[in-house]
């Protein structure tokens, strides 16, 4: 067992062994500029950009032509959410998105509410969910989009955007989707929930970081306003020399994810809940963030009471987790998304995201679960909180 | 299949290519704080100070973005309410963007510095200059020095796009006083999709193209591409000898140009009087559509192009020509770019080949 131990799925997943192998050739014999019209160099390079547009159209049930290729799921968010608007105009101006969402979302919605748009920033139910009749009632005839994240990438929640892109439709609304964590780990599609636009990341999905894509909806056909321009690739949206290997890579980790996806959930949730257990079982003050059921198998957000998250991670050298996103994970500040769902400072703070995925295997959970447990207990043995809850005594209400 | 087609795309070197399969089959999100994320993080760094030193820049200066056309943009719209001046040969990820005066070129394609002085004179707005320091099309270097310090009097900020400069001739940031510079990494033969927007002033205040997780000092967010950004690092420590490698091409270019010459009777060489990357030819043969060349040259195992790659799906007449006056031989012009994998064979066999077709290509266009 190499340590250290990576469970850390949900900030970046290794690029599957399959998905390089498949990438290779492109970077040294077929390198050719995918829009080189003039020689097989460039041929070769869009059949293959062609053939992985289908293979990433296929795992969410698009077609090949709605998918458009960016550098990842913060371009695809920031495109979707200011290129709509920026097309659209402000005859409709309101917005609702949701308070979990990630950053890059709120921020792009901040950015349009300083350009005089109305955001609406619905809160969360305990368990992480979006309560739909508030979403309902938030919708008004004046709502552009709605913007509501497949699977939260610190809790793993999943939002049930079928009913959603019911309510968006029914309500004349357009409905965006950040599909990042979703991607390959849930059945996306695009018809059953209604979606619009969907934004997707390949390194997620054991595919290469730098690349991702935005499903955009041809009918009734979406517009959106380029937030980059130039050479007018990608019908316009979004202009730039595509990365062929780059999209090679991507094409191939949605086609391994498509055939794989129901028997690494499977497996997936085995390992998850065995951890679980296995922490859960031999400590106290153990707490489960977000909702059990509605949840992708490969995410545990466990609370430990009586403890410092950031001590604590500083404890778990030979496990790779996280407190929270990657993103804002330097500023080591509590979880906006903890908080969202009403933990309070301490416990928001005192938290783990375990993020497990293709390559953990059974004894790295076992590893795992005696690591946290040692880690957590080394910590309570030097804390007068721990020390005044073992003699009886509380000092802050929990 | 010989590639010349370099200004387009270049094949990843070796060393970028060894870079990069080594951190494909790491996991590792550099804004992670565990020890694989704090590992691709120094990865990353490694690489920002890498390029940084390659163009006399401040390391916290580069912004690594995911190419040459996300940092064109990023500079026309990271200041806002300055209005823009570019010249006519620039590159579309600038033109497309919010120009509010395009300055001209002479015959040549170089920028016409006297148009430029009197553009900003006439309107004292603070203003930003964008000007390419070598074009994509005919390789010519453009006197950017000279403009910026023109620029610099007006307060104007500018912004350099040294995407085909890079690589090909030496770049240095504070000697050309930019303000700004965009390079691109597989222009150098470093891997697609990733570039940077590199500025001066690293504490400059800019509004980002892309906001989110606060990535690149909250000027660029999403997760950084750390084999792209180590590939890149990598194919600019490999460079080497910029001034060297230059001479090299430029003896194999001008082997080419001298054959056409001697050769092909009516061709034109275009900017040939002026200063031009070592790697760059574009020529037209009289009376002969780029794409029959091409398409001939295609058949006998040459990767050629008739100019940028960019706005592909159709041949259409060369904008870059057509700035410099060109405007009937703009359909026949041809681009040939020789880069690090080119050999003294390939050009060899290139001239004996691209001879014999191009005469009987003329000779038919001419009866018909």
């Amino acid at each position: 067992m190499k340590l250290p131990i990576y469970l850390d799925y949900q900030a970046t997943t290794p690029c599957d062994p399959r998905v390089v192998e498949k990438m290779l050739p492109f970077f040294t014999e077929t390198f050719g500029n995918a829009h080189s019209v003039t020689h097989s160099f460039g041929w070769q390079a869009e059949e293959a950009v062609e053939l992985a547009r289908e293979q990433v159209a296929d795992l969410i049930g698009a077609e090949a032509k709605e998918i458009t290729f960016t550098s990842g799921a913060t371009e695809s968010n920031n495109l979707a959410i200011k290129g709509l608007a920026r097309f659209y105009g402000t005859r409709k101006n309101h917005i609702v998105t949701v308070a979990t969402e990630h950053k890059c979302v709120l921020e792009a919605a901040a950015r349009l509410e300083r350009e005089g748009y109305e955001v609406s920033v619905l809160g969360v139910k305990p368990d992480g969910l979006v309560d739909l009749a508030e979403l309902e009632t938030a919708i008004t005839e004046r709502t552009l989009l709605v913007s509501v994240m497949g699977v939260n990438n610190e809790i793993g929640v999943i939002q049930p955007l079928a009913e959603i892109g019911a309510l968006c439709r029914a309500k004349g609304a357009f409905f965006h989707s950040d599909g990042a964590q979703a991607l390959g780990k849930i059945p996306l599609d695009v018809e059953a929930m209604s979606l619009d636009l969907l934004s997707l990341s390949g390194h997620k999905l054991y595919g290469p970081k730098g690349i991702g894509a935005l499903y955009v909806r041809r009918k009734p056909r979406i517009r959106l306003a380029a937030e980059m321009d130039g050479g007018g690739q990608e019908r316009g949206i979004r202009s730039g020399t595509l990365a062929t290997p780059l999209i090679v890579g991507f094409g191939e980790a949605c086609r391994i994810a498509k055939i794989e996806m129901e028997e690494e959930g499977k497996r997936l949730k085995r390992l998850r809940d065995r951890l679980y257990q296995g922490i859960a079982g031999r400590l106290e003050g153990v707490s489960l963030n977000g909702s059990a059921d509605k949840r992708i198998p490969g995410n545990l957000n466990l609370s430990f009471a009586w403890v410092e998250g950031d001590q604590l991670l500083r404890g778990l050298t030979d496990v790779a987790v996280s407190t929270g996103s990657a993103c804002s994970a330097a500023t080591l500040e509590p979880s906006y998304v903890l908080r969202a769902l009403g933990l309070n400072s301490e416990l928001a703070h005192a938290s783990l995201r375990i993020g497990l995925g293709r390559f953990t295997t059974e004894q790295e959970v076992d590893f795992a679960i005696d690591s946290i447990v040692g880690a957590v207990e080394r910590q309570r043995a030097q804390s007068p909180l721990w020390a005044l809850h073992l003699e009886g005594s509380e000092l802050v209400d929990r | 299949m010989i590639y010349l087609d370099y200004n387009a795309t270049a094949p990843l070197r070796d060393a970028a290519f060894a870079a990069m399969t080594e951190v494909l089959r790491a996991p590792s999100n550099p804004s992670s704080v565990h020890r694989d994320g704090r590992l691709a993080r120094r990865r990353v760094e490694d690489a920002r100070e890498t390029l940084a030193a390659a163009l006399n820049a401040p390391s916290a200066g580069v912004i690594f973005t995911s190419g040459g056309t996300e940092a064109n943009n990023l500079a026309l719209t990271a200041f806002p309410g300055r209005r823009i001046l570019a010249s006519a040969v620039e590159h579309p990820s600038i033109l497309k963007g919010k120009i509010d005066a395009v300055v001209p070129v002479d015959r040549h394609g170089v920028i016409d510095l006297v148009a430029l002085d009197e553009m900003l004179s006439a309107d004292k707005s603070p203003a930003l200059l964008a000007l390419m320091l070598a074009n994509n099309e005919t390789g010519v270097i453009e006197p950017v020095a000279e403009a910026a310090a023109l620029a610099h009097r007006y307060g104007a900020f500018v912004h350099v796009d040294a995407m085909q400069a890079f690589g090909k001739i030496p770049v240095d940031m504070a000697a050309l006083g930019a303000d700004s510079l965009s390079v691109a990494a597989h222009k150098i033969g470093g891997p697609q999709g990733i570039g940077a927007l590199v500025l001066a002033d690293s504490d400059a205040d800019l509004q980002p193209l892309l906001v989110g997780g606060g990535q690149e000092r909250r000027h660029r967010a999403g997760t950084e591409n750390v084999a792209g950004i180590v590939g890149f690092g990598a194919a600019v420590a490999d460079l080497g000898d910029v001034t060297a490698e230059g001479a090299r091409l430029a003896n194999l270019r001008d082997r080419i140009e001298k054959a056409a010459l001697d050769e092909l009777h009516g061709v034109t060489i275009f900017s040939r009087k002026v200063g031009r990357l070592p790697n760059t030819t574009c020529l037209a043969l009289p009376g002969v559509p780029s794409q029959t060349i091409l398409m001939a040259l295609d058949l006998a195992g040459f990767a050629i192009s008739a100019g940028s790659a960019c706005s592909s799906g159709k041949l259409s007449p060369s904008p870059v020509l057509a700035a410099m006056g060109e405007t009937t031989l703009a359909t026949a012009a041809i681009r040939i770019s020789l880069g690090w994998g080119t050999t003294e064979a390939d050009v060899e066999s290139f001239i004996g080949q691209f001879v014999t077709i191009a005469q009987r290509l003329i000779r038919e266009h001419k009866a018909a």
